[in-house]
């Protein structure tokens, strides 16, 4: 039986669509174990949004990827549990997890083509996505396909639902995605960085459909990217990974006025409006570690100013502060009262 | 008053778009599709002035790394002319064509498909320089070591090959590929793109670093425009083929003029807007394919309607100079 250390089970349980507790996916490979997912806790409440930030290779899509059933050999989910609107999904066959995607829960990918199959017209792609998970009428399910584009802001639904993928944008496409995970109005929907190859314009496009989503038809939803300013502007809380680990965790005003953790700060003091123009930015130095490399101690400990003896081991997930949402894995964290004495 | 380095007077470049596997699997199927010709780039102006550096932003497809292939010589021009340090390019003479090409280096938006994979780094770096004899063959070593430690590379790792590195250093591996032959201006086209957060930073103070060290010019292509701000001393703005807006940065910025521009930078995202409320674009983003007549931007703009006699549907704003070194192509301005 597993210990759920620093999970407190039962206040949000009521609401949270989705409880993540001390997740760990493994890969096993021939160079050796790769800690892609390391005790990973989070939970999502109805229609809020998460912001998952972090480098490539950080374990966010990996992440996402346990929640959806969607780990294959060599990796495997080896701890931990995964609780869908109180339900445990942790152990389900694939028979169960492909009921419950495209139904209860839906994921987009920075690939629209991960979805979207380029020699199926878009109209059969979308009718087989509902009749998969309920039986009704083709007709009714052509008209919530329609309905479904429309929502996205496709223009003239009827005639690009004869058309094949490859006849849309790039940002076409990835609205045609968007649309098919709507069509079963999920509980919650993972998207793995659906903007990063978009232009700011589309990108806001698609924003402003997932919020509208949420706010009203309560969805969960988690988003994965590395653009803090769009979390920013879109998430209510924020996780940082870093090395498989969420390395801080918090309020999206609170994290991001007032970050604890050196990777954290790094980051956002890195980011060119915050630094006076044309002058060098702030930066991180070195770059990210290996996973097969990290040994016990702080993963970030290479790259670190603040580093003592002390983060040789692991670093418990803390909450320095008063606000105890706001938790931190990291010895030596950004608090208040050494602003106060710097500032 | 400076001097230029590079003048585009009228440039265009179209491409016969043949169709891919999956146009033409669909076309068997009965999907109308043909042939059609891109307007890559549509007629464009662009000065670019000793030591300046010159942001280059627009959506997709809208023609930026186009123009900067045809910049560097990548592409012949389809029409119009080009001038280097104030001579028609037609008229050069071979050897004054080859050190232009030499003088004005492109860094590509994907560092893995532009670093030969078989090549190791001393060759990726070394190996130009040799040919066009700026080195000699023997020298090569040192050399590279040399251009290696300016990017901050460590040159014990010039025998290995380019998968061996991280995205970033593959990223300084292309910015050394493009110094070693001593460029005074650089096209980096989407150069930091592909990296991540932390590394990009550490990137963009090389280019900082290095245009105070060597005095290069740069034509610096970005989708990202807090990157751009950051860098550049005059950003262009194009959209489906056409600039649509030239300005000093700060101006442009603070004071954008074209609705493009004005709609391009309400949709940035920035680390103090919180819980924004997004809104939706009005109508459909065209295709490079099909562009819309008049003003491009006509079906998108929302003062499109309030321009008399439907003359943004019908009548291409041409750029034109509203203050000092700035350019808009807007009928407003009239
Ligand atoms: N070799 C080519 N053959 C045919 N069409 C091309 C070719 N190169 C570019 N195009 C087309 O020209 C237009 C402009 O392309 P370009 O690559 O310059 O865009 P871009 O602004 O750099 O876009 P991105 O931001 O996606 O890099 C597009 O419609 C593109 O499909
Ligand atoms: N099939 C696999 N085999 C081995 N390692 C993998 C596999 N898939 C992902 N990983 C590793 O898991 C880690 C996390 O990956 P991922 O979640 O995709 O990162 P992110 O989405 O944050 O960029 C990376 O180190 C990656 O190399
Ligand atoms: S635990 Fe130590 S090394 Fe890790 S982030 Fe905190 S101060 Fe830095
Ligand atoms: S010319 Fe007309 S459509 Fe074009 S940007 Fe100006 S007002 Fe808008
Ligand atoms: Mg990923
Ligand atoms: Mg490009």
């Amino acid at each position: 039986m597993l210990v759920f250390g620093n999970f407190m089970p039962g206040i949000s349980a009521m609401s949270a669509v989705l409880q993540v507790e001390n997740l760990r996916t493994h890969f096993f490979t021939k160079a050796g174990v790769v800690k892609a997912v390391d005790d990973v806790s989070f939970s999502i409440d109805k229609g809020q949004i998460l912001g998952l930030v972090g480098e490539s290779g950080s374990g966010k899509s990996m992440t996402g990827y346990s929640i959806m059933g969607l780990i294959d050999s060599p990796g495997r989910v080896i701890e931990g549990r995964i609780v869908l609107n109180g339900q445990d999904v942790t152990g389900y066959s694939a028979e169960q997890w492909r009921s419950l995607r495209g139904n209860r829960v839906a994921m987009i990918f920075q690939d629209p083509m991960m979805t979207l199959n380029p020699v199926l017209r878009i109209d059969t792609q979308m009718i087989e996505a509902i009749t998969a998970h309920e039986k009704i009428t083709r007709e009714a399910a052509r008209a919530r396909c329609r309905n479904a584009l429309s929502q996205v802001g496709i223009p003239s639904p009827d005639e690009r639902l004869m058309a094949y993928p490859h006849q849309f944008s790039g940002g076409m496409r990835q609205r045609v995605a968007i649309a098919i995970a709507l069509l079963n109005k999920p509980d919650l929907i993972i998207c793995d960085e659906p903007t990063t190859a978009l232009d700011v314009t589309i990108q806001g496009q698609i924003l402003y459909e997932m919020q509208k989503l949420c706010r009203e038809s309560g969805t969960a939803l988690m988003w994965i990217t590395h653009d803090l300013s769009v979390v920013a502007g879109l998430a209510d809380s924020v996780a940082v990974m870093y090395a498989g680990k969420i390395v801080e965790q918090g309020g999206t005003a609170e994290l991001l006025d007032h970050p604890l953790h050196p990777y954290t700060k790094g980051l956002l003091d890195s980011v060119p409006s915050r630094n006076v123009k044309g002058r060098p930015l702030k930066q991180i130095p070195g770059m990210t570690p290996s996973l097969l490399k990290i040994g016990n101690g702080c993963a970030f400990r290479e790259r670190c100013m603040r580093r003592t003896n002390e983060c040789e081991v692991a670093p418990p997930f803390t909450s320095p502060e008063l606000n105890a949402s706001h938790k931190v894995r990291c010895f030596h964290p950004h608090v208040s009262t050494e602003e106060a004495l710097t500032a | 008053m400076s001097t230029s380095l590079l003048e585009l007077k009228n440039i265009s470049k179209r491409f016969e778009k043949k169709l891919d596997i999956a146009g033409r699997f669909a076309r068997s199927l009965g999907a109308g599709l043909k042939e059609e010709t891109v307007h890559a780039v549509d007629h464009v102006d662009l000065t670019i002035n000793k030591g300046e550096v010159v942001g280059l932003v627009g959506e997709s497809g809208c023609g930026k790394s186009t123009l900067g292939r045809v910049v560097v010589g990548l592409h012949q021009q389809s029409e119009g002319e080009k001038f280097w340090r104030g001579k028609n390019v037609a008229a050069m003479t071979a050897d004054e064509k080859r050190a232009m090409q030499l003088e004005a280096q492109m860094i590509f938006q994907d560092p893995y498909a532009s670093l030969n994979p078989r090549y190791r780094v001393e060759n990726i770096i070394g190996e130009a320089p040799v040919v066009h004899g700026i080195i000699n063959a023997k020298d090569k070593s040192a050399y590279v070591a040399e251009v290696m430690q300016r990017v901050g590379l460590d040159p014990a790792l010039s025998r290995r090959f380019p998968h061996q590195f991280s995205g970033g250093q593959r990223a300084r591996i292309g910015i050394a590929r493009a110094l070693a032959v001593k460029p005074n201006f650089l096209v980096c086209d989407e150069a930091v793109a592909a990296l991540d957060v932390s590394i990009q930073a550490q990137v963009l103070n090389l280019f900082i670093k290095l245009r105070e060290e060597l005095n290069l010019t740069y034509l610096f292509i970005s989708h990202d425009l807090g990157v751009v701000r950051h860098l550049s001393d005059r950003v262009v703005i194009m959209y489906l083929g056409r600039v649509v807006e030239t300005a000093p940065a700060d101006e442009l910025f603070t004071q954008p003029n074209h609705p493009y521009t004005q709609g391009l930078l309400a949709e940035v995202p920035s680390l103090t807007v919180r819980k924004k409320d997004f809104v939706a674009i009005k109508g459909e983003i065209p295709s490079p394919l099909n562009p819309p007549t008049g003003c491009h931007f006509h079906p998108r703009c929302p003062h499109a309607a309030s321009v008399p006699g439907n003359k943004c549907k019908t009548e291409q704003p041409l750029l034109k100079q509203i203050a000092v070194n700035r350019f808009s192509a807007c009928h407003l301005n009239q």
